[in-house]
């Protein structure tokens, strides 16, 4: 019987097990999660920050059948002897290890931020547990105005989460336009715009370098000597793979650590997955790639073919009341256009609307839309997919079309369905009215309800070919 | 004078009045141009009007009296069992049968052939969504809640169905719904006229409805529409539920499905907020090697929303055929006994074998689905003779070639047909039967309301009802009693078989029918009113509790790839009815197959509107006028499935079946077009 051990019990390492005993229940996995919580869904953190959700809403799906150590964080992996030990003394034997360790959040080394003992301070969190939301809330509720610091995607979340606590909330951010990792500067204005809109505070341009306050926060201080009042500052600059154990392990580790298309480690018996994991020299942040590894991985342990090629990541943000997606290659501009490269653009930024498209020999290898997502659908599949693309690039921003009026549908547009009744055959017929229609076509005796296109349409026919007819 | 009766085609059963000479009248809810010219066929010189036997395979085949095309019937029948036992012969019904011949063909295969070998293409239409409502409701009834409920709710959900198209006069209760204010939302890969006619229409890849209703359920979640009281009051299962659709956030719906997420919001809100609500599934979310799970995904969230018990809400599927419901109630489905009993059931066999005087144990045990039959004949190492009735598999089985070719193999193939199909032009023997207007019999409709067809008109001479057929068949196997030729005498016969069931038709009779009592069932005794409205109180499971059960999306059954980029996924056109027997020989029923594709799609390959094009998977080829059109995902292509030959659309589909309700997976597979310049089309 393999034995297979996990670490790690956040989004990669639950999917991956689930992925895992579906294939094959008989095997004997077991899984340390340093959170001493069952596994959740970390999508949703944002929702339990802003109270809309509960922290026992957003547990993961668990499949019976693996021993799971909850709380139990694995300090050492022996691989002479196949065997991780847990800080608890705990230890397991695995034929397979598969490293699922996530990621940390990064603390600025900012002056202030924490004291002596590395304890962050007071009024300061992280934002990456469901503790932390936990902890974020109940501060909120005695807090009179937040900072959130990092204006990327995780703390525009965390922005959004604490406009609902009915909290001022200011956003500082180093970089000149908002969450610039998947937006171009139009984009990024855009979403500036509308995030001002709902009374967000951004300060852009300069990095925080102080925290404020000595028992407890007041405020952050920017380098260009701006100052920025709060007593609750939320952290979201970032993440960084959680690699420690695996470098103490000897395996071979760049950002992440390093796997080959299988997911395996350069030691044939530790694979590893999610946000610790670099694979083509990507680390992916998201979880859409966490799970495709996860699906791989277990495919490749359970002896059927696969391998994993990379993930076409798509990022979405509800920012406020501003959707955001964001796939692929963003920044090519206009000026950029010709040998095979197209951008489409579309832009109302007064309505806090932003669309664009990167195409690259007809296949869509990247796209923005702020605002109105009405395409994200189509758009996402078809970046995806690297399905073939219209010949009129419009209707891949306009998706919809309107229905025809009665007296503009051409002869051949069935009027009653029930009856296939076209159009044509209702011009021709003479009638002027729906009840000689009904008696000369059958038209309207169906379920009744073209009577109202049918009147329409006899209406608008002409005399003159009523005439003819007659 | 007219007499009152119903039409012959879908499972809304119209009222209509026929004539002597023919002629049709509508009842209160109109008809279509397809019941308005069902009479065309009881005159058309393209009916059967005397029996037809081959005297060797290969050889043609060729006139014979009744008397000798019975012998030869039950002799071939006779001589298979001699050879390999009971099972050596098949029995395979339809879906468009009324109550009596379904319950009196699942009679002569359990009594008089004691075979075990007997399904019906049902299986093909409401197995999904039957198996899922069993296992949420503990009962299939697949409305239940009276058709009334439509017009009358404030949001309806229409997952794959084109009831414009398919059942139009049904549509006049969506009319009625929207006239008063109310909200419909389909969701259809196709923009139908069903979809045109909708507040929103969803257009998700074909076979990703789970992760859609997943997706939906994650959304009423976050938008606080679920209702935990009722869910805590009269449901088990939900946490699991709860846990499951975690996944399902709107962004990986987007990626699985291609709906965004502001129509997701959008859906689950005009849904939600509604304070009556229905969601109706019919093929397009079932026919799917998933399509059981489907259908849950859909249970799950109107459970999850407090829709179902509940007055003038509730999930309901969309029956297809004719006598869709009675069909599968009725004991021609392989492991059913009438009543909607269980065959591997020992008191529901100890009932029923009380009813028709036999031992319990002399009762075979359950068979095998469908299209696992059709796939064992001959060849195929199982039965080696096949009474067939009331189905036409050659055109509407799935991979139908395969199907055909198992068909040829046959040693001794028997079809009871009014036209010559084309799996009756294979037979041995084509027994000629009545049609629907010169009989008497009973169906059971869309809503689960039995309504009687009064005979209007005589057969023409050397034709016989199918009663008849099976009254003769038994008394040449040896049963000359317990076969009634009177469709009355059978239906008393099944009220008491199926009393005490699910489906318990006890207290209906023909003259209640006939003093136009409208009975849902069940309806235990005489003096029983029916029942419009199921699980208003309990559900009809063990505790009386609804079950919700997780469900995920699987991987597609057959990815598309280079050499087959398509989704194809087939279905219904308005003038045309399942396999086509009878509407493609009524010429007032216009119309050629097509196949609908996306001008995007069209530009692609150079095909212009109204051009041949040549559909291919890996189990077939068929040649179609290409129909372009923007209204079609330009991923996905459309063929209906109601012509044969290298018309046929199933020639083109898979046989992957669903794990439980053992439903082909006719809605989703991988194709490619072609043009084709010189290769001849018809």
């Amino acid at each position: 019987m393999k034995r297979v051990v996990v670490i790690g019990n956040g989004m990669a390492g639950a999917r991956f097990v689930d992925e895992l005993l579906s294939r094959d229940p008989s095997l004997h996995v077991t899984v340390f999660g340093a959170e001493a919580r069952p596994a959740y869904n970390r999508i949703l953190l944002s929702d339990v920050l802003a109270g809309k959700r509960r922290r026992e809403d957003i547990a993961l799906a668990s499949r019976a059948g693996a021993v799971r150590h909850l709380g139990s964080e694995v300090v050492g992996i022996d691989r002479a002897a196949r065997t991780v030990h847990a800080h608890d003394g705990r230890a397991a034997a695995y034929d397979v290890l598969v490293l699922a360790t996530g990621s940390l959040p990064i603390v600025p080394p900012v002056h202030g931020i924490a004291g002596p003992d590395g304890a962050l301070l007071d009024g300061v969190f992280a934002f990456r547990t469901v503790e932390d939301c936990a902890a974020i809330a109940a501060r909120a509720r005695r807090s009179s105005r937040a900072v959130v610091v990092g204006g990327g995607l995780l703390g525009l979340e965390a922005a959004r989460g604490l406009l609902q606590h009915g909290l001022p909330v200011d956003i500082v951010h180093g970089n000149t336009h908002l969450m610039e990792v998947q937006l171009d500067p139009t984009g990024g204005a855009v979403l500036l715009r509308a995030v001002e809109a709902l009374g967000v505070g951004v300060h852009l341009g300069s990095f925080a370098s102080k925290v404020t306050g000595s028992r407890s926060v007041t405020g952050v201080g920017l380098a260009d000597g701006r100052q920025v009042a709060g007593d609750l500052v939320v952290l979201a600059c970032g993440v960084r793979p959680h690699i420690a154990l695996a470098r103490q392990a000897g395996l071979a580790v760049g950002r992440g650590v390093l796997v080959d298309d299988a997911l395996r480690t350069d030691d044939p018996h530790i694979f590893a997955i999610g946000e610790c994991a670099q694979h083509r020299g990507e680390v992916y942040g998201l979880v859409a790639p966490a799970w495709e590894q996860a699906a791989v991985l277990a495919d490749v342990l359970t002896g059927a073919a696969a391998s994993y090629a990379g993930s076409r990541v798509v990022t979405r943000l509800k920012a406020m009341d501003l959707d955001v997606a964001a796939m692929g290659e963003t920044a090519p501009e206009l000026a950029d256009v010709g040998d095979g490269l197209e951008v489409l653009v579309w832009a109302d930024p007064a309505r806090h609307t932003y669309s664009k498209l990167v195409v690259r020999d007809d296949v869509l290898v990247g796209a923005l839309l702020l605002g109105d997502l009405a395409a994200v659908g189509v758009l996402t599949q078809a970046f995806d997919r690297r399905s073939p693309l219209p010949a009129d690039r419009r209707s891949l921003l306009q998706p919809r079309r309107s229905a025809a009026a009665p007296a503009d549908l051409a002869d051949d547009d069935t009027v009653c369905t029930c009856n296939a009744v076209t159009a044509g055959a209702l011009r021709e017929s003479g009638c002027r009215t729906v009840a000689e229609a009904a008696l000369a076509t059958r038209a309207t005796t169906g379920c009744g309800t073209c009577a109202s296109a049918v009147a329409g349409l006899l209406a608008a026919c002409t005399p003159a070919l009523q005439r003819k007819t007659a | 004078m007219s007499v009152d009766t119903h039409c012959p085609y879908c499972a809304l059963q119209c009222a209509m009045s026929l004539t002597p000479a023919g002629e049709v009248g509508a009842g209160p809810e109109g008809l279509c141009r397809k019941g308005w010219t069902a009479a065309d066929l009881l005159a058309s010189p393209q009916r059967l009007t005397g029996p037809l036997v081959r005297d060797h395979k290969g050889g043609p085949l060729r006139e014979a009296t009744w008397n000798e095309a019975l012998d030869r019937a039950a002799g071939g029948l006779r001589a298979a069992q001699a050879v390999a036992g009971p099972d050596a012969v098949a029995v395979f019904g339809g879906g468009g049968l009324t109550n009596e011949k379904a319950y009196l063909l699942g009679k002569l295969a359990r009594v008089a052939l004691r075979t075990s070998q007997i399904d019906y293409n049902g299986r093909f239409c409401m197995s999904s969504a039957a198996a899922a409502a069993h296992r949420a409701f503990g009962l299939d009834r697949g409305m239940p809640f009276p058709l009334s409920d439509v017009g009358a709710a404030e949001c309806v959900v229409l997952v794959g169905s084109n009831v414009a198209e398919t059942m139009p006069p049904f549509v006049q209760h969506l009319a009625r719904m929207r006239e008063a204010g109310g909200s419909l939302i389909v969701i259809d890969p196709r923009r139908t006229p069903t979809a045109d006619a909708a507040t929103l229409h969803l257009a998700p890849q074909p076979g990703t409805d789970l992760a859609l209703a997943n997706g939906l359920l994650f959304l009423a979640l976050e938008e606080g529409l679920v209702d935990e009281d009722f869910l805590a009051a009269r449901t088990t299962g939900w946490q699991d539920v709860r846990r499951c659709v975690a996944a399902y956030w709107p962004g990986r719906v987007e990626r699985t499905t291609g709906v965004g997420e502001p129509d997701l919001r959008r859906a689950v809100r005009l849904l939600g907020r509604a304070s009556r609500a229905l969601v109706l599934t019919a093929r397009g979310a079932e026919q799917h090697a998933h399509g059981v799970d489907t259908a849950s995904s859909w249970i799950n969230l109107s459970l999850a929303l407090g829709l179902c018990g509940r007055e003038g809400s509730g999930w309901g599927t969309l029956t297809g055929q004719g006598n869709g419901q009675g069909g599968r109630e009725h004991g021609q489905k392989a492991d059913q006994l009438p009543g909607y009993r269980r065959l591997d059931d020992p008191a529901a066999r100890a009932h029923v074998a009380g009813v028709w005087g036999i031992d319990p144990d002399d009762l075979p045990a359950p068979g095998v689905s469908a299209y696992e039959l059709l796939d064992s004949l001959g060849d195929g190492g199982g039965p080696r003779a096949l009474l067939l009735l009331g189905s036409n598999p050659v055109v509407s089985a799935p991979n139908a070639g395969h199907v055909a070719s198992r068909l040829a193999s046959l040693d001794h193939l028997v079809v009871a047909d009014l036209v010559l199909s084309e799996t009756a032009a294979m037979a041995d023997v084509v027994l000629p039967t009545a049609q629907w207007a010169e009989e008497d019999g009973t169906t059971t409709n869309l809503e689960g309301r039995v309504l009687l067809r009064r005979k209007a008109v005589d057969p023409p001479l050397g034709v016989r009802t199918d009663l008849q057929v099976l009254h003769e068949l038994a008394a040449r196997l040896g049963r000359t009693t317990g076969f009634p030729t009177s469709a009355e005498e059978v239906f008393d016969e099944l009220r008491r078989a199926s009393a005490g069931g699910i489906a318990d038709y006890a207290g209906i009779s023909y003259a209640r029918l006939s003093a136009g009592e409208q009975l849902h069932w069940p309806c235990p005794s005489t003096d029983h009113p029916g029942t419009p409205r199921l699980f208003l109180d309990r559900f009809a499971t063990a505790d009386g509790r609804a079950r919700l059960v997780a469900v995920e999306q699987p991987d597609e059954a057959e990815p598309v790839s280079e050499a087959f980029p398509l989704r194809l996924t087939t279905g219904r056109v308005a003038m045309q009815y399942q396999s086509g027997a009878q509407t493609r020989r009524i010429s007032a029923l216009p119309g050629d197959a097509f196949i609908e594709l996306h001008l995007d799609l069209a530009g692609r390959l150079g095909v212009e509107d109204g051009e041949r094009v040549r559909v291919s998977t890996v189990r077939g080829q068929a040649w179609l006028r290409a129909k372009v059109t923007d209204a079609i995902r330009s991923d996905t292509v459309f063929v209906p499935f109601h012509w044969a030959g290298k018309k046929r659309a199933n020639s083109l589909t898979g046989d992957w079946l669903d794990p439980i309700s053992k439903m082909p997976a006719f809605k989703v597979c991988a194709a490619r077009v072609d043009r084709v310049f010189s290769e001849a089309v018809r």
